[in-house]
């Protein structure tokens, strides 16, 4: 089974009021679809996220896997903290990348400074296969 | 500058009314991480009883649980409160998972819509609080999303946040990386189930209720 991948655009939700930025996300990840997300939404949303999913776990929907992968600015000098900081509040957040794809294909996503791991279901259960192969011989 | 004005006010307003009424300190936490057992380590410290059920199966607390009056003391110092257990905070159920745990399918179902309704009941309460313990199981990977989102969603509404490392009495236990992935944020390692370091918790709490 392939997976299907969907790059949704900052500019496509910055209009989009908090409801209507999860609405449009949910829909997507309901439809089977992985969604890249480019920056990340407010605190608040990502909560709200997690709350609109559990109400709508059913026999089909098991929930979302979730990950935002986000520079680190610890390390970068003031001014350009400072940059980031007025940019961010005139444009939205768009640093980043947020990962959400339904929690029946996506097994995991692991995250590392360097990398990011997304783990399918049936990557596990090839992996497992593969190990069974190496013990057989 | 706006928000900066309404996080001083919320302050102003949280310290007028904390003299009036309980202090409430909330459990927070993925599921399995040991809230509960702490809850019980605390309840059975100051009460002599427990608070709720522990269980190797996730979400087995599936609803809010408060224990009034709790009256912890150390040295001159003592401390009044409300303890809020919340049921483990997740982006995902399937009640498939309960059925590889041993569980009869209409429990299993049973199980997974309550768990549902005990993370949306987790989030709603999030504002009721005045202090929150994050419990972590430090065996387990701690940059995982629904940390972060507790952590992050507690820093926005500028609620004091004490971080547990539960569980280091397992060989697995890494404190480490939990002290590495929230470096903003005091971390302190204990085990719940065997009572390590309680105190030094104790010692945490009362410095951020000050």
């Amino acid at each position: 089974m392939g997976l299907t991948l969907q790059f949704i655009p900052y500019v496509e939700i910055e209009t989009l009021s908090s409801i209507g930025r999860i609405r449009k996300i949910l829909n997507a990840v309901k439809d089977d679809k992985i969604v890249l997300l480019e920056g990340r939404l407010k605190k608040e949303e990502e909560a709200e996220l997690i709350k609109v999913t559990m109400e709508e776990i059913n026999a089909d929907f098991k929930g979302i896997e979730l990950a935002v992968i986000y520079p680190e600015t610890t390390s970068v000098d003031f001014i350009k903290k400072v940059k980031h900081g007025v940019v961010s509040l005139l444009m939205g957040d768009r640093s980043g990348l947020t990962i959400i794809g339904p929690a029946s294909i996506v097994k995991e996503i692991k995250k590392d400074p360097n990398k990011i791991q997304l783990l399918t279901k049936d990557a596990k259960i090839k992996k497992k296969s593969t190990k069974k192969k190496k013990k057989r011989r | 500058m706006i928000k900066f004005m309404k996080k001083f006010v919320n302050r102003i307003f949280k310290n007028f009314f904390k003299k009036r009424k309980q202090l409430k300190i909330g459990l927070y936490g993925p599921p399995n991480g040991g809230k509960t057992t702490l809850a019980n380590k605390i309840c059975q410290d100051w009460l002599g009883e427990d608070m709720g059920l522990v269980s190797n199966v996730a979400h087995e607390t599936r609803e809010i649980q408060i224990k009034e009056q709790i009256n912890i003391k150390s040295g001159n110092k003592e401390l009044s409160f409300s303890l809020v257990d919340t049921p483990g905070i997740a982006t995902k159920i399937d009640y498939e998972d309960f059925l590889k745990k041993g569980i009869k399918e209409k429990d299993a179902k049973k199980r997974a819509k309550e768990a549902t309704r005990g993370v949306i009941d987790s989030i709603k309460w999030l504002d009721k609080m005045d202090i929150v313990v994050v419990v972590l199981d430090s065996t387990k990977d701690p940059y995982s999303q629904v940390n972060i989102t507790i952590i992050g969603n507690l820093a926005a509404r500028d609620i004091p946040v004490l971080i547990i490392g539960n569980k280091v009495d397992l060989k697995k236990s890494n404190l480490k990386k939990i002290k590495n992935a929230f470096p903003q944020y005091e971390v302190v390692g204990i085990s719940a189930k065997k009572g390590n370091n309680i105190d030094k918790m104790y010692e945490a709490m009362f410095a951020l209720a000050e």
